[in-house]
């Protein structure tokens, strides 16, 4: 309804969606471009039954949405590249304890400081590998206001139903960017939460997954009494040393989100059926490859677009289904090393001529830099 | 009308383009519009090249930055460089307070800045501007300007705004 | 009167504890499990929280909510808890590396923050589980395993930081007064707001082995002689100071907790 309608930016999108998830808990440091979440948060949490915290870091940051999370309440941060890097230790750490949580990235420029104001794409491979030891991630890419909405009460859903942290990787495009939006009434958006456990209190394990792979989760302060670590576990939740016991465990953290891939990995596609060119693209560089194509069309080239909304993990299957219709794909992304284009490659092996449109320079990739590419 | 508009606000940090550009897009929503607002800034919060952007279109906006300007707002001489030497047929709104004069059938001067100070703030010069720039474009409708002031600012801060408005759509009229 | 145990708190079936013979941390362990016991703390609404050392292995031999962290961050982690759960009793038990040396800076703000949170900084003057390296407590011109020839910082005073930051209760005790440490650690469970207890133990193993003081007797004898009151400290004069600490109360105030401000900005922001 067009009254409703606001002007709203992506970052107080993300705020707003969180909160409309069910979210009571923020715990963060500022950090341009992603500080708007935290301002908001601010204002919002102490008027709706939430707290903000303003840690020391972003490190405690992400140590203090785990507590919280554990003590049952919907929690997350928000940050930036230099941030999103001191919280990769206590982020394995959700990983390894099983903790639902949103982590925000604003993705800017860098490599270090690099350009503060100025948007990127590249963070993505450390999204996916930042911290030590073997896992797998959840991460979503939102290309509107919209979805930065949308995907945020996702990323809580993902995160409640898989006992998995789960990554938004956004850009400083789509935080910074206001356009007109309605937000959803309650109830209109489906808002998942953790499974709880229902055994006697004395028979509960933490980490005993359930017929269909995840372990329910109580909260401190509720009847059930349990112990959680950073070491390797049993299903207890107490330290185990057993190499059986680490091949369990390892393997668990990786199948449960395996088995249940194909509600991860959300994708979409604008002018697919006839293509002759498809652009693969995620977050904001999605609407320069949409624009490029549209303009391509009046060529009388055929481009097709797919946009990855979950890049972790890697639509795969989508993108081999789709390819298999082109002889060239196309991969904007801003960033120098081509980090999506990479995994494009690896999907599609040798074959396919794989062209890539990068910038790294803080500048935004424009649709006449697609099609540059393809005409 | 046209359906569709491609504005850029250019200037430097702190002197109210984003939220110039926000109250564009506020009214443009309430004549049932999308719009995208974006910006560009350094890290200084004063001071520095700054720009905002907004794009109004009755369907969907699909690249969301600016491509070929419709009507440019420059208040300073960094900005009229940038913009003033591009097409002649883009309309270019400047601050003569802020500004030196210049000549050009697409140029358009006011003393936006002299004219708010004389109202009693030298923040209401945007709003000056919004007035005048959408009564010679038809950007967006007064009554929505209007709307947009009083639901952001209440009592003398409003007044003043309104008054403000109503100087831009006089300048239109010369 | 029946004195408290504490065993009803204690995990039999991981014993035998993992601390080397002559460590100070089983000590400690019992001053808090018969203070929790005295305190008639429950399993289900105490949550112990640790990081990573020696003394943050403590949380496996306890049958309350355990949290055990990453290596420094135990402070972060508890915080979150206690900021949405008030009810809770939330203790941190940290060694003196992972609390105030590569957690110091967590360290500083729980205590400027002044949230509701019990640390027991067991300070061993080193870091132990790694095999005996310096730590920010680590005396000037002792042996470590990487000050061969002597340590040439300074230490830090931990009890001096959370006094400076705010702390509502600061006090420090040694495993060789264990009656006194039992009470200190029940004062600070029972002060709102954030509390401190820094207990000077013996590591016989790397720091003792290092610093002439190989049997864990000679560590006991140690802190015996060297952990004085405030008066008896105040008396000396300079030099004489040399290797000397204060243990007891060193601070005790009432200022509000974290969560109860946080509750007053929360009434101001629903216009209440």
């Amino acid at each position: 309804m067009v009254e409703t309608a606001k002007l709203i930016q992506g970052n107080q999108a993300i705020a707003e969606g969180a909160i409309y998830a069910g979210a009571r808990f923020f715990a963060g440091y500022p950090i341009t471009p992603s500080s708007e979440v935290a301002e908001e948060c601010s204002r919002r949490m102490p008027r709706v039954g939430g707290v903000y915290m303003q840690m020391e870091d972003e490190i405690a940051s992400m140590g203090a949405i785990v507590g919280a999370s554990l003590a049952g309440v919907k929690s997350f941060t928000a940050t930036s590249g230099p941030g999103f890097s001191l919280m990769q230790e206590n982020l394995g750490f959700a990983v390894m304890a099983e903790v639902p949580c949103v982590v925000v990235n604003v993705q800017r420029s860098g490599p270090s400081t690099g350009l503060a104001t100025k948007p990127a794409q590249s963070d993505i491979m450390q999204v996916r590998w930042g911290r030590h030891g073997d896992q797998i991630v959840i991460a979503l890419s939102p290309s509107s206001v919209k979805e930065c909405f949308d995907l945020t009460v996702q990323a809580f859903n993902l995160s409640e139903k898989f006992r998995v942290p789960v990554i938004l990787a956004a850009d400083e495009i789509v935080a910074h960017m206001r356009e007109n939006f309605t937000p959803p009434a309650p109830g209109e958006l489906q808002v998942i939460d953790r499974k709880k456990p229902t055994v006697p209190p004395e028979q509960y394990k933490p980490f005993e997954p359930e017929s269909d792979g995840i372990a329910p989760l109580a909260a401190y302060g509720s009847e059930y009494v349990f112990h959680v670590t950073s070491s390797m576990h049993g299903p207890e939740g107490v330290s185990n040393n057993n190499p059986a016991n680490a091949t369990w465990k390892v393997s668990q953290l990786h199948k449960k989100l395996e088995l249940y891939r194909d509600e991860i990995v959300l994708t979409k596609t604008f002018d697919v059926e006839d293509m002759d060119i498809l652009l693969v693209a995620f977050g904001a560089v999605t609407r320069a490859a949409r624009a490029a194509a549209v303009e391509a069309r009046k060529t009388g080239i055929k481009a097709g677009v797919l946009q990855l909304v979950t890049v972790w993990p890697f639509p795969d299957r989508e993108l081999a289904q789709l390819a298999g219709r082109v002889k060239t794909v196309v991969v904007p992304e801003m960033n120098y090393s081509g980090q999506v284009a990479g995994e494009v490659r690896r999907v599609l092996g040798p074959d396919p001529d794989i062209k890539q449109v990068n910038k790294f320079n803080g500048q935004i990739i424009t649709p006449q830099d697609i099609l540059k590419a393809i005409i | 009308m046209k359906e569709r508009y491609e504005i850029i606000l250019a200037g430097s940090g702190g002197q109210g383009l984003i939220v110039c550009g926000m109250m564009l897009g506020e009214a443009a929503i309430l004549e049932g519009k999308n719009v995208v607002q974006t910006q560009s800034y350094g890290i200084a919060s004063r001071g520095g090249f700054s720009k905002a952007e907004v794009i109004i279109d009755r369907d969907e906006i699909i690249f969301q930055q600016v491509q070929k300007p419709d009507l440019v707002l420059a208040l300073t001489e960094e900005a009229m460089e940038i913009y003033a030497s591009g097409s002649p047929e883009i309309p270019v709104f400047y601050d003569t307070t802020l500004l030196k004069t210049r000549s050009g059938e697409n140029l358009y001067g006011f003393p936006f800045t002299e004219m708010a100070r004389e109202l009693g703030h030298t923040g209401t010069a945007n709003m000056i501007a919004l007035g005048v720039m959408s009564a010679v474009t038809g950007l967006v409708k007064m009554e929505s300007l209007a709307a947009v002031i009083n639901k952001r600012f209440s009592g003398k801060v409003a007044e003043m705004n309104i008054k403000a408005l109503n100087l831009g759509l006089a300048l239109a009229a010369k | 009167m029946s004195h408290a145990t504490g065993l009803k708190y204690l995990k039999k079936d991981s014993l035998p504890l993992m601390w080397c013979s002559g460590c100070g941390n089983g000590i400690v362990l019992a001053a808090l499990l018969r203070a929790f016991e005295e305190l008639g703390y429950g399993n289900h609404n105490t949550v112990v929280v640790t990081g990573i050392g020696c003394w943050g292995k403590a949380d496996d031999y306890i049958t309350t909510n355990a949290l055990h962290t990453t290596h420094g961050r135990a402070l972060a982690f508890a915080t979150g808890i206690k900021a949405v759960n008030p009810k809770l009793n939330v203790v941190v038990l940290m060694g003196d590396g992972d609390g105030v040396t590569i957690g110091g800076n967590h360290f500083i703000h729980a205590a400027r923050r002044n949230i509701d949170l019990t640390a027991i900084v067991v300070n061993n003057c080193n870091y132990g589980m790694t095999g005996g390296q310096f730590s920010a407590t680590t005396p000037a011109d002792s042996f470590t395993s990487t000050t061969a020839y002597g340590n040439p910082e300074r230490e830090l005073d931990i009890c001096a930081l959370a006094g400076v930051a705010g702390a509502n209760y600061v006090a420090r005790g040694t495993v060789y007064h264990g009656r006194a440490l039992q009470n200190h650690i029940k004062e600070a469970l029972n002060k709102k707001g954030f509390s401190l207890v820094e207990v000077v133990s013996p590591c016989p193993t790397h720091f003792g082995r290092n610093n002439k003081m190989k049997s864990a007797v000679n560590m006991l004898r140690w802190l015996k002689e060297k952990g004085v009151t405030r008066e008896e400290y105040e008396r000396m004069t300079g030099p004489e100071k040399n290797g000397y600490f204060v243990i007891g109360k060193l601070a005790d105030r009432n200022a509000p907790d974290f969560n109860t401000r946080y509750e007053e900005i929360r009434a101001r922001a629903l216009g209440q």
